[in-house]
């Protein structure tokens, strides 16, 4: 393989992971990352490297337009925010002490679980806005919102309950983002839908607008160890950065069922393939 | 504190930004213009890349030699030192850099926007987000 046509390779890998991403609320790290070791041949470091960038590049060019389009809880998003990036700090300062294969473990049941409990919800339909405890927290914080529904044109109002739970399960969210190079949308979207009772577009918009920050609180760590490498990152940024764009596009004129079951079987996809990691010798 | 910043949507979104040119707009065009002026740094350097060396188009051992552990400009200085140099890599180095200083910069523009609303409550959250970030930046120059 010639580098030109290593570079195509990766900017076409790194569109649909950024289309992917952009739909699903992920950064597409975990597309990126087997894809660039396994079948390209590229150092782990390097692999790392990219898929940070990759999360940036997703949240940055999918949120632009969600942000826009009043998807994203901009207060949510920064509230929990205050989690994330504590938890990526511990996680990038963590790195060195945890056995990688304990947190494939660990990764791998988290995931698992928020894939099974994903699709319980799936299949029990829609959950009833109404049957949400209050919680004066989230109401002195302003954290409610409403958002305009394409799908069924009209506009959909929605309340936030437990932030205090969505903050410590973000702090885990983060943890695992500053050790593994993530964004770790797979864990913040059933985080925001699950226990805070968000909408799932709106979980969506508002984990891919949090993962760039996430991601850009141990960007710093990676830049400085030297892991970010022109050669490898430029085409996954520009590749990402147009499937976020276009992905983007379509969220709203998506159906939530059909991207909960996507969302189920990624989940279920990565989780195997993270216990794998950790199981196998 | 007002807890929904609209009344209405429409979906036609011109309306919206004649209406109201609130956070959600400025936010917006700060990611937008970081994910544009990136993309533009990336894709030049790796065109100028390409352009010096026409070997990467045949040769595989050139693959190899840039996938390899330990090379490239990956300093601040070395960036800076090889761009005057007009090397493309450091083009996209400077990109990627854009890329990481965007999420960055919107928490700023939030708090400058919460400090707008006199919103106390989330001018102390963001305060804090915003130092956490220079916190990893700063323990990632001491690594």
């Amino acid at each position: 393989m010639t580098p030109f046509l290593f570079t195509v390779v990766v900017f076409v890998v790194s569109l649909g992971a950024g289309l992917m991403g952009s739909l699903l609320g992920l950064g597409g790290g975990l597309i990126l990352v087997p894809v660039l070791t396994l079948l390209l041949g590229v150092d782990i470091r390097y692999a790392v490297g990219a898929s940070i960038v990759s999360v940036i590049a997703t949240s940055s060019g999918a949120a632009a337009a969600y942000v826009r389009e009043r998807l994203t809880n901009l207060r949510v998003a920064m509230f929990l925010e205050l989690a994330t990036t504590a938890g990526a700090l511990t996680g990038a300062s963590l790195a060195g002490l945890i056995s990688g294969r304990w947190l494939y473990v660990v990764f791998g049941v988290v995931m698992g679980y928020s894939a099974l409990a994903m699709l319980s919800k799936l299949r029990g339909g829609q959950c009833v806005a109404g049957a949400l405890p209050p919680d004066a927290l989230a109401d002195r914080l302003g954290l409610h919102g409403s958002y305009w529904d394409e799908e069924t044109g009209r506009e959909v109002p929605y309340r936030v309950t437990r932030p205090l739970t969505g903050l410590g399960l973000m702090y885990a969210a983060g943890t695992v983002s500053g050790l593994l190079g993530i964004g770790s949308g797979a864990l913040k979207v059933p985080a925001m839908d699950l226990a805070m009772g968000l909408p799932l577009k709106v979980s969506t918009a508002t984990s891919n607008f949090m993962i760039g920050v996430t991601a850009a609180a141990s960007a710093g760590v990676y830049f400085a160890r030297g892991d970010i490498d022109p050669f490898i990152a430029g085409p996954v940024c520009a590749g990402v950065v147009l499937g976020a764009l276009t992905g983007s596009r379509f969220l709203t004129k998506v159906k939530s069922s059909w991207l909960r079951g996507l969302f189920v079987v990624v989940l279920l996809g990565v989780a195997f393939q993270m216990l794998r990691k950790g199981v196998s010798p | 504190m007002s807890v929904e910043p609209f009344v209405s949507h429409s979906p036609d979104t011109s309306d919206a930004l004649a209406r109201d040119a609130g956070p959600e707009v400025l936010i917006s065009n700060l990611l937008r213009a970081g994910v544009v002026v990136s993309l533009t740094l990336v894709t030049f350097g790796m065109s100028l890349t390409f352009f010096h060396h026409r070997d990467y188009f045949s040769s595989a051992q050139a693959l190899q030699r840039l996938t390899a552990p330990e090379r490239g400009p990956h300093a601040l200085a070395e960036v800076l030192a090889d761009a005057m140099n007009a090397r493309g890599q450091a083009f996209v180095m400077v990109g990627l850099l854009v890329l990481m200083a965007t999420p960055v910069l919107r928490v700023a523009l939030s708090l400058l926007t919460f400090g707008r609303q006199r919103d106390r409550a989330f001018v102390t959250v963001t305060s804090v987000v915003l130092t956490l970030l220079l916190l990893s930046f700063l323990l990632g120059g001491v690594e």
